[in-house]
């Protein structure tokens, strides 16, 4: 099939032609741009911490009237209360275990510091930063992390220090990613590391597989799996206590919860946020982002069906328009497949234009956005995939009006309007 | 002759429903995305106290030592309490108070009621009257309360309704954190919107339930949340935050005029030298003096989120636009022949292009009814989700004007090049060419 004689068509309907491939141009740039967030965001939520996050919760209680924990005698006080909570707790029917811990990830609290092979060495040197985890020899089998190399702490190894207390414990466990960055050679077992640039080693006892930071925020992205665990229950005046369940026992042991420790000592704080299981405190850490792929992913269908409502109607109107002319090549021989063809041909010139115009707009705006928001450049793949989207809805778009075109019978040729 | 136009364009319009229906949603829809999103930015953008934000302002110094110095480097956000209490204490401005929060344990007298957190604010006798805080009950204390570290304290509304039924509470007494807090005022409505003296705790949080002299909060070692950052050696220990090389306090001045303000940004320069020549302050003078719109600026308290979907948003309004062009122009040149005749009748182009400009007003309107009916909608949404600034999502008059305002404007916009090119038909053509 000539162009010639559609290019020359064309030529007669320019403020049409260019209203559509702009419009085709916008689509796509808008479009491949809202995919590329929608798949990051996607990505960010679906990666797993490197827990078994079925029945399991998390427990947030603060006592009142509790000691400052100020000298050594506040610190045993503090504790003894916190070994009671968790006597109380390790007791209950459905309960697997129980650790005391600091936070857990995707939880809005994080105690944040770096690891090093040097004593001494400066925060910002080229060092791992690293999350600590704080819990005792329950840690590892509560939360469901897989030891991948060396052993889980003892109940022996666990000590007990004060919050402004700044000794760091002298045996500690890894993940598997922070201890290749320190030892690429994988020799990091047994090794000592400094943490929080001390002078005082902490000897590498074991090494877990994967264990997220608590912190979703894209100023922690750069150490996601950078953990460490240290054997210590942090005595504060407040607490937290991760627990496992049976499964299925989740809800009611999580019920019961609130009148167990109420019992031990009714002197607390235990909010309605105190008892969370970890599939709420994960929906609470990725709610922002899923809400913002529904509605990006909203917006681009109502957009792809815009632009394909608006192909129609420009189409439409053209076909209206060429009534008679069809009906002279039908006359002349034209089968109905060359009506149909030319239409779907033109479209995809249009179509093709305005996609060309539009990967460079979506280039564009993927550069502005990466100026004004935190965002990653866009890999060439999103631009093809929305030029083939694009291109395809054109091509649907137009097949009812071509259609329609490729119906008109010879005999309209014969007639005056 | 306007109703005559309308009454065509009518006319016109009902002609080819689907073509004008899908003109109308067009709109509609952009107008909805756009009206949801830009209601949202302007409700977290505004101004928290209106008239009065132009005269507040937050003092920044430069404390730290040389570690990450280097040009153009911005003071850190908060103060020490060494520089706080100076600033405090030199009395430059009109009024000035120095504060941060916290979450205290608070024990009802009532034993139906277990003891909860209490949202705090560690503040100076000025807050209230610099920030024109309204008291339903009794009043805020005075500078003998911040210098005797009285245990004092002025709840909130929503606090004295929830313990004391609403009635008056002043003089009645308050258990926080084991000690007992005597009642001294209570506060009525007062909401600012962001939460602008204290971006630390949620900028768009609840303003809190208890009020205490900074003083007495340290008095009774209570403890301070949000940020703090430490430099050097420091540690971010509560009890001897007074002396640690750490900033973690808020300080708001009130300045009269702009001659006060640059005076008083004189006065932190010159402060600042005599702290570097003292040895105390390691940087040369580098100070800020942000009022509360160009502080909530520079904090960027309006979510990148929000700001996101304005520009998609936006974009989608855009291509609802052009779309309603291509169609417009598509429905004005199927009726080539008649503006013809209408022409060769006698319509001047000018009458010609005022109708035809009234349909794609009439069209911009009823597009701008249903898409304020979906911002309503997107609205009640964003009201659903769980953000702290979900509760603010309302759309006020100027933003209901705004919709109908950008609706018309943009469908005149998209109207505009249709029915210049369809007014500029010869009309001997046109009926010829019938």
């Amino acid at each position: 099939m000539s162009l010639h004689p559609m290019i020359a068509a064309l030529r007669k309907h320019k403020a049409g032609v260019v209203l559509i491939a702009l419009q085709i141009a916008l689509t796509l740039a808008i479009v491949c741009n809202a995919i590329f967030i929608i798949y990051a965001r996607i990505q960010n939520v679906q990666r797993p911490t490197g827990m078994e996050e079925s029945n399991l919760f998390l427990i947030t209680q603060q006592w009142v009237g509790a000691p400052s924990g100020d000298d050594p005698a506040d610190l045993q006080k503090l504790d003894a209360m916190m070994r009671e909570d968790l006597n109380v707790l390790r007791s209950m029917p459905d309960v697997v275990s129980v650790t005391p811990i600091n936070t857990l990830p995707l939880f809005p609290s994080s105690w944040n510091g770096s690891a090093a092979l040097k004593p001494g060495t400066d925060l910002r040197a080229g060092n791992a930063r690293t999350t600590f985890y704080f819990g005792d020899e329950q840690l590892l089998k509560t939360l469901g992390l897989h030891l991948v190399a060396g052993r889980n702490f003892t109940a022996a190894d666990v000590t007990h220090r004060g919050f402004r207390d700044a000794t760091e414990s002298s045996i500690i466990i890894v993940t598997k990613p922070l201890a290749d960055k320190l030892f690429p050679q994988g020799d990091a077992l047994g090794k000592a590391i400094y943490l929080n640039g001390g002078n005082t080693p902490s000897t590498i006892v074991g090494e877990v597989e994967r264990l997220q930071v608590p912190s979703v925020a894209s100023w922690a992205s750069g150490f996601v799996w950078n953990s460490a665990i240290s054997p210590v229950r942090m005595n504060i005046n407040f607490s937290r206590y991760a627990v496992r369940t049976k499964p299925g026992r989740l809800d009611a042991v999580m019920r019961a919860v609130p009148s167990k420790l109420y019992a031990v000592d009714a002197m607390r704080v235990l909010d309605d946020d105190s008892v969370k299981s970890f599939k709420d405190i994960r929906a609470d850490a990725y709610r922002a982002d899923i809400g913002m792929a529904v509605l990006m992913g909203v917006i681009c269908l109502i957009l792809l069906a815009v632009t394909a409502a608006g192909i129609v109607g420009l189409t439409s109107f053209w076909v209206g328009q060429r009534h008679r002319q069809i009906g002279v090549r039908r006359a002349l021989g034209a089968r109905k497949i060359d009506i149909l063809r030319y239409f779907q041909m033109e479209n995809l010139m249009i179509a093709g234009g305005g996609a060309l115009v539009g990967v460079a707009l979506a280039v564009g705006l993927n550069r502005l956005l990466m100026s004004k928001f935190e965002m990653q450049s866009m890999p060439t793949f999103y631009v093809l995939v929305g030029l083939a989207v694009v291109v395809v809805l054109g091509q649907i778009a137009v097949f009812v009006p071509a259609r329609r075109a490729s119906n008109v019978p010879p005999v309209v040729a014969t007639r005056s309007v | 002759m306007l109703s005559y136009y309308f009454r065509m364009a009518m006319h016109s319009l009902k002609r080819n429903k689907a073509l004008t229906g899908l003109m109308v949603l067009a709109i509609a829809m952009g107008i909805g995305a756009s009206m949801t999103t830009l209601t949202v930015l302007h409700v977290l953008s505004g101004d928290p106290l209106p008239g009065r934000s132009g005269s507040l302002y937050y003092p920044q110094i430069d404390p730290r030592d040389m570690a990450d110095y280097g040009p153009n480097v911005e003071p850190p956000d908060q103060l020490s309490w060494i520089d706080g209490m100076y600033l405090l204490k030199a009395k430059r401005a009109t009024r000035q108070a120095l504060m941060t929060g916290g979450m205290v344990p608070l024990q009802p007298a009532q034993s139906s009621i277990y003891p909860f957190h209490a949202m705090a604010l560690y503040t100076s006798a000025d807050f209230f009257p610099m920030f024109e805080v309204p008291f339903q009950y009794g009043n805020a204390w005075g500078s003998a309360e911040d210098d005797s570290k009285a245990r004092v304290v002025v709840i909130s509304a929503n606090l004295n309704d929830k313990l004391f039924g609403g009635q008056n509470s002043v003089g009645k007494t308050l258990r926080l954190q084991e000690t007992a807090f005597r009642i001294i005022g209570v506060l009525g409505a007062w909401h600012p919107q962001p939460h602008f003296y204290q971006v630390y705790m949620g900028s768009y949080a609840d303003e809190e339930d208890v009020f205490i002299p900074l003083s007495a909060s340290r008095d009774q070692h209570m403890d301070h949340a949000g940020e703090t950052d430490c430099w050097g050696n420091g540690g971010g220990d509560n009890n001897t935050l007074e002396h640690a090389p750490c900033v973690w306090l808020q300080f708001w001045v009130q300045l009269g005029t702009a001659q006060q303000a640059a005076a008083y940004k004189d006065f932190l320069v010159h402060y600042s030298q005599e702290q570097h020549a003292a040895g105390r302050f390691l940087r040369p003078p580098n100070v800020r003096l942000r009022n509360v719109m160009q502080w909530l600026d520079y904090q960027q308290v309006v979510p990148s989120d929000t700001r996101l979907q304005v520009w998609l948003a936006l974009g989608f309004l855009m291509v609802c636009l052009v779309n309603t062009v291509g169609l417009m122009l598509s429905k004005f040149m199927r009726h080539a022949g008649e503006l013809g005749v209408r022409r060769a009748l006698g319509a001047s182009q000018r009458a010609l292009f005022g109708q035809l400009l009234m349909e794609s007003g009439v069209v911009g309107l009823v597009g701008g009814a249903i898409g304020l009916l979906l911002a309503l909608l997107g609205l009640w949404l964003v009201r659903q989700q769980p953000t702290d600034y979900a509760k603010l999502a309302h759309m006020d008059t100027r933003m209901l004007l705004a919709t109908f305002g950008l609706a018309v404007c943009a469908s005149l916009l998209a109207g505009l090049l249709p029915a210049w090119r369809a007014c500029r038909i010869a009309p001997a053509l046109q009926l010829k060419a019938n």
